[in-house]
């Protein structure tokens, strides 16, 4: 069983899972075969929005489809509590509800913070073979921007 | 994170090149925070004279707002009539009516060439510009609004008044 606090390593297969994304429809990571993947891991929908993480990536979905790249939000709220958090703030990607069993996928991901009951804010991108690209665990409260993200999509490319 | 783009003559910026501070602000014309901070960079600038360069970039989040990108291209077309400052200003105090209709008035009553603002807004002539500046803020690692570079670092922390005096004394 991996740490569920500290994030797997680039080079590392990354573990499929299967989680709602709306009532009674669920997503897979092998869904995504074939085209990068980042994986926003963050702690709770509706937090302020001028700083907020999921805020700048909706901004930036061009961007990341430009990379053919598909974003992932994971989050320990439930299905509904996502759909509410999209429609405000207009999101245009997918929210994963990681709530039954809570944030097992987050810990397989060495995502979850214990003491908060959430998941980290660790990000991850993973290539169109399925396999880690690069990792990054920030602070609860510390917006990691999206320079890591694009630098990483970039280096896929060069490979 | 440090600014990835020095800042050119393309910039909008006050004061003078040799100031020993050169701070950039990313921001958004329709982010409150932004505009809570507009009057405390004014008494920025007036209490440190002209040891500060101030220059503003645009950072629109525009799916959270959607007055933002317009009011930064408004901003831009009155750049192109030589009143950046005076539009920069008047949108900071006026973000409950940033229509294109109230931004193209704007540009009338500063005196400028309202039809051509109109115009330039319509056919989004400063699109790519604004745009511009909001990937190099991402790529210098602008993770929302307001963030500020002194001297190209940048600032984390609050950014009352005494904080950004106190950030400018360290700076230079």
């Amino acid at each position: 069983m991996p740490d569920p606090t500290a994030p797997l390593a680039a080079g590392t297969p990354a573990p499929d899972f299967t989680l709602p994304h709306a009532p009674g429809q669920t997503t897979s990571l092998r869904d995504f075969r074939g085209k990068p993947v980042i994986l926003a891991f963050y702690p709770a929908d509706f937090s302020s929005v001028c700083g907020d993480q999921l805020t700048l990536y909706n901004e930036l979905l061009p961007e990341f489809k430009r990379h053919g790249a598909e974003l992932i939000g994971i989050s320990v709220d439930g299905v509904f509590c996502h759909a509410a958090f999209r429609e405000a703030r207009g999101l245009g990607f997918t929210l994963l509800s990681d709530f039954e069993p809570k944030g097992e996928v987050s810990r397989m991901y060495g995502a979850y913070h214990r003491e908060w009951g959430s998941s980290e804010r660790a990000l991850y991108v993973i290539d169109k073979d399925g396999v880690i690209r690069w990792s990054h665990l920030s602070p609860m409260e510390q917006n990691p921007g999206a320079d890591g993200i694009l630098t990483a999509l970039e280096s896929l490319e060069a490979a | 994170m440090t600014l990835t783009r020095p800042v050119d003559e393309h910039d909008h910026a006050r004061g003078s090149e040799d100031a020993p501070v050169t701070m950039v602000e990313y921001g958004d014309y329709e982010c409150p925070h932004c505009g809570r901070a507009h009057p405390i960079i004014e008494q920025l600038l007036d209490r440190v004279g002209d040891r500060v360069r101030f220059v503003f970039r645009n950072f629109p989040l525009t799916q959270a707002h959607p007055h933002a990108q317009q009011a930064a291209e408004a901003a831009e077309a009155a750049a192109a009539q030589g009143q950046f400052w005076p539009m920069h200003s008047w949108i900071f105090e006026h973000q409950d009516t940033l229509g294109d209709d109230a931004l193209i008035a704007a540009a009338r009553s500063l005196g400028l060439d309202a039809d051509r603002v109109g115009r330039e807004l319509t056919e989004h002539t400063y699109a790519d510009r604004v745009r511009t500046d909001f990937m190099g803020g991402v790529r210098a690692g602008v993770n929302g609004t307001p963030t500020f570079f002194l001297n190209g670092t940048r600032h984390d922390g609050p950014w009352d008044l005494d904080s950004l005096l106190a950030a400018v004394e360290r700076a230079g």
